[in-house]
């Protein structure tokens, strides 16, 4: 009896993508605007991303090894924040202020919540916000071609004209990785097709924002303010690349119609009438702690469930 | 193309390929034969023959056990050698009648039927009813309870679930091409029952040259359509085949027949049809052997009690050693810890699979991503449910409609977390409805 074989409960089959292979298809959908932002910035660009990554997984790697915990640093995850919070850096930051944020972002939001799964807001957007709070000065300083200067939305914020070519293509002063739209909707395109976001939550966010903005603007229907609005302050790689962060956003559909409603009106006040001239990181993580709530109130009816009372009458096609 | 299909689902890897395009082959089978008491939703038969009875094929060896029960009959000629229970391959121990064959198939005598049309609906029920016939396709629940309805007149829609979207298994698709007839006329003996209905054949589109024969055969039948639907599982789920032909949805407290619906597998009209017109009780079915382990997977027209160690030796043993052992399909089959179980009305396969991939995957920490959610049939959240279930949180449990779980799997096939997410809401649910069946 001793080659009975093993039982279980089906299903018996599984699907290929695991949680592994997901995080990678992110690190490969970021890789555009990441040789995007290392080509625009420099080397300078490409030490900060290995720093963080670096950082990330070394940080989730010890902190599971201080308290004991079996390490999870395999699934990707921490290597993805790691590179997230880098293209959310200006490249000349200096390296020191990185490895805080990185550390910040893996232990305080990530590891003190339960690790993967549990963290109550984007580990990268945390880390960030926690260094725009330090390090105001750095974290604002931007450079184009080696000269300071504003971004093109702080630039649009005082009046003044931007190109918008220039930031579809990304040649423009910003964070590593938000400057170049085409780059950044490359890798979109590379998320969808592998199926590992669907269009709900960047559609209604950036529907909802462009909707805000005409509202609201003060510029109507302004064709080069609205798309200076979309490609500027890292509205795309937010609303692609962060927003749709499972761990912090609904899993319910109608959930995530709410979030993406949440997030275009957040960022549209903060932008246009805040005093900051962006306001993404601020509105998705903001939107990150509505979450819980949204779930609650939107548990969608289960199959068939509608129709209890009474079985619909036929169509008269018969 | 504008199939029609329901919301949710998966598309695992089907292996149809192994075993599809072998003709069934007819299986005599050698050895003690063994009818569990229980192979149908009801009440368990009652035996009515003793050990050392002689027995015919085609003789009653158990007498049903209330109205929903069927009756049970030898698939050999042979001896009754004992009544005990034997284990089955849901891994329980079922009281079974065990017979000896005496390898020579004497059947007692058929009383065929020369025009079914001539029978009166009580007539027709009564055949099915006299004949054992229960859902074939897993569920066993007996057919002639299904087919009397409280308001026959309001069946609208008899559905032929030809969809077969479990994995691997092709013995409805065999049947549909060797004997389709069987298929139609069994249908029309159903629609002769509810003279308003529409007798639907739903079939998925990965069957294409039985969608184009059976619509051919059809094309005089105005009571009788063939609706092509997407493959995808599962497709063949009660609620979501009724969904997909009808439109109408169903919930878990309903029947299809609040629907104006009846659906029946194909093994179980094609078992009406022999019922009716042959005059012969459930003794065989068709049955799949496959998997990659399998040397030589194909169907067999396998006599009900066969064991399954019988049937995979006729399909020339394993080739490569199996790690996995399951009766029926990889999505709701059950696992088998030995090969040695008797084949039932309700067996439809026998998978033999060299890699456990289950066993070897790890469970990591849910990431919220939504394909369970994106693969539920049944618009539920099962990480959700799964959490509940875990923290045994039953009013939270029901609150998120965790009994509308039909238990098909997909969810789990789904995670990218490994989290056996559909074995956790089938306990959860078992709890729950235990609970209030107390109350």
């Amino acid at each position: 009896m001793s080659d009975l074989l093993k039982v279980s409960s089906s299903p018996h089959v599984r699907a290929k993508d695991d949680t592994t292979r997901i995080m990678l298809y992110v690190i490969l959908a970021l890789m555009p605007t990441t040789i995007f932002g290392i080509f625009n910035f420099g080397l300078r660009a490409l030490a900060l991303v290995v720093v963080c990554m670096a950082t990330c997984v070394l940080s989730e790697y010890l902190f599971e090894k201080a308290i004991g915990k079996k390490s999870t640093v395999g699934d990707l995850s921490a290597a993805v924040t790691g590179l997230l919070l880098a293209l959310n850096l200006p490249h000349t930051l200096p390296i020191w202020q990185a490895v805080i944020g990185s550390v910040f972002a893996i232990v305080v939001v990530k590891m003190l919540f339960g690790g993967l799964g549990q963290n109550f807001m984007n580990p990268a957007l945390g880390g960030r916000v926690f260094l725009v709070i330090s390090f105001a000065a750095t974290m604002t300083h931007f450079e184009f071609d080696g000269v300071a200067g504003a971004t093109p939305l702080a630039l649009l914020k005082s009046g003044e004209a931007v190109n918008t070519i220039d930031m579809l293509i990304g040649r423009t002063g910003g964070t590593i990785g938000e400057t170049s739209t085409i780059c950044i909707l490359i890798g979109a395109i590379i998320l969808i097709l592998l199926g590992v976001i669907d269009l709900t939550i960047p559609g209604v966010y950036i529907c909802s924002f462009v909707v805000f903005l005409v509202l609201f603007g003060g510029h109507g229907l302004d064709s080069t303010f609205i798309v200076a609005h979309l490609c500027g302050g890292g509205l795309m790689l937010g609303a692609f690349f962060m927003a749709t962060d499972y761990v912090t956003s609904p899993i319910t559909p109608m959930g995530k119609v709410l979030f993406g409603i949440c997030l275009g009106v957040l960022t549209g006040i903060f932008r246009i009438f805040g005093n900051s001239a962006e306001g993404v990181s601020f509105a998705i993580i903001f939107s990150n702690l509505l979450v819980p709530l949204i779930e609650k109130v939107t548990v969608p009816r289960a199959f068939g469930v509608t129709r209890v009372k009474k079985p619909k009458e036929v169509k008269a096609n018969e | 193309m504008g199939l029609r299909t329901f919301k949710g689902g998966v598309h695992p890897y089907d292996g149809k390929e192994l075993s599809k395009e072998k003709p069934t082959k007819e299986l005599k089978p050698q050895g003690e034969m063994v009818y569990p008491l229980s192979q149908h939703i009801g009440a368990p038969a009652t035996a009515c023959v003793s050990v050392g009875d002689t027995v015919l094929r085609g003789q009653k060896i158990a007498e049903a056990g209330g109205f929903v029960s069927a009756p049970i009959f030898s698939s050999v000629s042979g001896s009754v050698k004992a009544i005990e229970p034997r284990r089955v391959a849901t891994g329980d121990l079922v009281n079974s009648i065990i017979i000896e064959s005496d390898g020579k198939f004497i059947e007692t005598g058929f009383e065929g039927c020369e025009d079914y049309t001539d029978l009166s609906n009580e007539d027709i029920i009564k055949k099915i009813q006299d004949a054992g016939v229960v859902g074939m396709g897993g569920a066993g629940f007996p057919t002639h309870v299904k087919l009397s309805p409280n308001n026959p007149e309001k069946i609208e829609y008899i559905i032929a679930n030809c969809a077969e979207c479990e994995p691997y298994l092709t013995s409805d698709y065999r049947s549909m091409v060797e004997e389709p007839e069987k298929l139609i006329t069994g249908m029309k003996i159903i629609l002769q029952l509810f003279p308003k209905a529409k007798g639907l054949l739903g079939i998925e589109d990965n069957k294409a040259d039985v969608i184009a024969s059976l619509q051919k055969l059809t094309q005089n039948e105005s009571r009788i359509e063939v609706v092509p639907l997407m493959t995808k599982y599962p497709q063949g789920g009660e609620r979501q085949l009724i969904k997909a032909c009808t439109g109408r949805e169903i919930n878990s407290k309903m029947l299809p027949a609040d629907a104006g619906c009846i659906v029946d597998n194909v093994a179980t009209i094609n078992a009406v049809y022999t019922a009716v017109v042959e005059g012969k009780p459930v003794m065989d079915r068709i049955f799949t052997v496959t998997g990659d382990s399998v040397m030589e997977p194909r169907n067999f027209r396998i006599c009900i009690g066969t064991s399954c160690k019988e049937i995979l030796e006729a399909a020339g043993g394993y080739v490569r050693p199996p790690k996995k052992l399951i009766s029926g399909g990889p999505m709701m089959g059950f696992a088998l810890m030995d090969v040695d179980v008797p084949t039932t009305k309700t067996s439809g396969a026998l998978l033999c699979l060299s890699q456990d991939e289950v066993s070897s995957f790890e469970t990591t920490a849910c990431i919220n991503c939504g394909r369970c959610v994106s693969a539920c049939p049944e618009n539920l959240i099962p990480s959700r449910l799964s959490k509940f279930s875990d923290q045994g949180d039953k009013a939270e449990f029901e609150k998120w409609y965790g009994l509308e779980c039909i238990e098909c799997g997909s969810c789990s096939f789904a995670c990218p977390a490994r989290k056996p997410l559909a074995q956790a809401i089938k306990t959860m649910k078992k709890m729950v409805l235990a609970d209030k069946r107390k109350k």
